[in-house]
């Protein structure tokens, strides 16, 4: 370790992370183009050079959402951790610790309600930065809680989905919550309540192949990663590469599976008009 | 019999040498080598871990869908395609008469040689098996007749042509028909319930289980590279991955996952095709003969319920 990097560390220790110049810039996983961070974030962390969309957390999708980034958040009562006692190179409720630490989540789905465009509506964003978005007891639960928040009051439930992957330390139980929220999006259906799912990057396994598919429509995000199996499962499968644009949002649309592709910044407008025609709602003035 | 599993060495020596005694003409040296080997493989059987219950899950010779319409079932008619872009040999489909009773019986396929194999694709269903699935629930839904699902895959297919026909959705949506027929749905694990594909069509009424079947979120070799960062093959740490994941019949008991173990013969299905089937034939008619009296909607709901509470607090 140089002096350089070593006297950078001791500043970070004493300044905390949030102001050393490291977070200063961003570099732009599409392009590589170094942003300016709080530029970039009020961007809505899509890269002004390529138009790369960023992952973004929870709360900067509600804000991002809701009308006048007026919300409140939905608590869940959680299930207990670690229904399995698993352990791997690690204890899984070591790994819940530090994904709870670093996100400010209980786990990889949270929720809120309040207006899009006009339209009272409920809303769950899964967090790739909680454990991949990882699909356990705890996203079921608050996937059940916010269909029936949506039954009860009869808003919308608008669905941003993320996840890579199964939760593997939940075993079975992880796979349960494909049938368990399926349950929940055939009531939505049945009662005439929207259910409108927003796919974001990544999007793939057993979400892709239960309720991020049976959405009334599907947006998905430019250039999002949306598929059941993963490219390196495949590659290994059929032993060769895979084609350009392969899994992203707008092969998804080519192949009639999503609706309509959506820039970020047209994202909360577009829902507002689709919600209030699915509710009937007038157009405001 | 000829395949035998690594942990079934010392059987395999007894039972060669037991055949060698017999075709010598030593019929009193035979039997008791039999006998010894039955003895182990009781021992063995009797307290396998999870990695090798997966291979006994995965052994060749196990009973599949084929030999399961044949010993069940009389009057069988296989159905085809999914009206909408192809048939998939990986699922299969028929109309088939249980106990006097027309039913629906849809189940993976995985093959029984190399060019059958290759043929069901190894029971890794593409987009076209799981809506033909959902065609034959529905037509079972419109006729009043009970669907029966004999799972068994390694896997959903993961290939560009999946991916490019929407297998994610295809799998969602079966899930969904599960869930939404109004007659009794049985689902009987008898192999590998590898995760989504094999999920898609066992979300039923009751989810029985073979007893050296496995049923999980992924392989436990998928799961070891990922948590463990082991390749498959050699120092995989795919046994403690099976471990760690719940993957058998009495974990999945114990959890609620599944409602019924079916008991194996000794020695695993694949030794006694026969008592296997006698067992599968009991419990699946008291199975559907408690399910039969109650009306749609009790049914559908009930399935709903049970599927609701997976995982609850
Ligand atoms: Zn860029």
């Amino acid at each position: 370790m140089s002096w350089l990097t070593r006297g950078r560390a001791r500043i970070q220790q004493i300044l905390g992370r949030r102001d050393v110049p490291d977070n200063l810039w961003t570099k732009c996983r599409g392009c590589g183009t170094m942003l300016y961070t709080k530029e970039f974030e009020a961007n809505l962390s899509v890269c002004p050079a390529c138009g790369h969309h960023e992952r973004i957390g929870p709360a900067a999708r509600f804000a991002l959402l809701f009308d006048g980034a007026v919300f409140e958040r939905i608590p869940v009562e959680m299930p207990a951790d670690d229904p399995l006692k698993f352990r791997d190179l690690k204890r899984y409720p070591e790994r819940l610790k530090a994904a709870r630490a670093a996100t400010g989540e209980a786990d990889a789905l949270a929720l809120a309600k309040g207006t899009i465009g006009t339209v009272p509506s409920v809303v769950g964003v899964q967090d790739f930065a909680f454990l991949g978005g990882s699909m356990g007891v705890g996203v079921g639960a608050a996937f059940v809680r916010a269909a029936e928040v949506a039954l009860a009051e009869r808003r919308p439930f608008v669905m941003v989905t993320a996840a890579g992957g199964a939760r593997m330390q939940e075993g079975i139980l992880s796979l349960m919550q494909m049938p368990r929220t399926t349950v929940m999006v055939a009531r939505l259906k049945e009662a005439g309540v929207p259910y409108v799912v927003v796919l974001t990057d990544p999007t793939t396994g057993g979400v892709t192949a239960s309720y991020a598919m049976l959405g009334d429509v599907h947006i998905a995000e430019p250039g999002a990663l949306i598929g059941f199996a993963g490219a390196r499962v495949i590659e290994s499968t059929i032993r060769e590469k895979l084609p350009e644009g392969f899994q992203r949002a707008e092969y998804l649309l080519a192949h009639g599976m999503v609706d309509m592709v959506v820039r970020r910044h047209e994202l909360a407008a577009t829902l507002g008009r689709l919600l209030r025609h699915l509710t009937r709602t007038p157009e405001p003035a | 019999m000829s395949t035998y599993l690594e942990f079934e060495a010392g059987v395999a020596a007894l039972e060669t040498s037991a055949a060698r005694a017999e075709g010598e003409g030593r019929a009193a040296e035979a039997a008791e080598l039999r006998e010894r080997a039955t003895r182990q493989l009781k021992d063995l059987y009797a307290r396998l871990t999870p990695w090798q219950r997966t291979l006994v899950a995965r052994h060749p010779a196990r009973p599949h869908i084929p030999h399961y319409l044949a010993g069940l079932f009389t009057e069988v008619m296989p159905l085809a395609g999914d009206r909408l872009y192809g048939e998939d040999p990986a699922i299969v489909g028929a109309l088939a008469r249980f106990e006097g009773q027309s039913v629906v019986v849809i189940g993976h396929a995985k093959g029984e040689d190399t060019e059958s194999r290759l043929r069901h694709n190894f029971g890794m269903a593409r987009p076209e098996g799981y809506r033909k699935a959902q065609r034959l629930m529905q037509l079972a839904d419109r006729f009043g007749l009970p669907v029966i699902t004999f799972v068994d895959t390694p896997g959903a297919f993961p290939g560009v042509d999946a991916e490019e026909r929407g297998q994610a959705e295809a799998i969602a949506r079966t899930t969904e028909t599960c869930l939404a027929i109004g007659v009794p749905l049985v689902a009987l694990i008898v192999g590998e319930g590898g995760s989504g594909g094999a999920v898609a069509i066992a979300a039923g009424n009751r989810v029985l289980m073979l007893e050296h079947s496995i049923y999980s979120v992924i392989s436990p070799e998928g799961c070891a590279s990922i948590l463990w960062r082991t390749p498959a093959g050699r120092g995989s740490k795919a046994p403690e991955a099976a471990e760690a994941m719940k993957v058998t019949a009495a974990d999945l008991l114990r959890l609620g996952v599944i409602d019924r173990i079916v008991y194996e013969p000794v020695g695993g299905a694949h030794r006694d095709h026969a008592l296997t089937m006698t067992r599968v034939r009991t419990a699946l008619a008291e199975e559907l003969a408690a399910l039969e009296a109650q009306p749609r909607a009790a049914l559908r709901e009930a399935r709903r319920e049970k599927f609701l509470k997976m995982g609850a607090l």
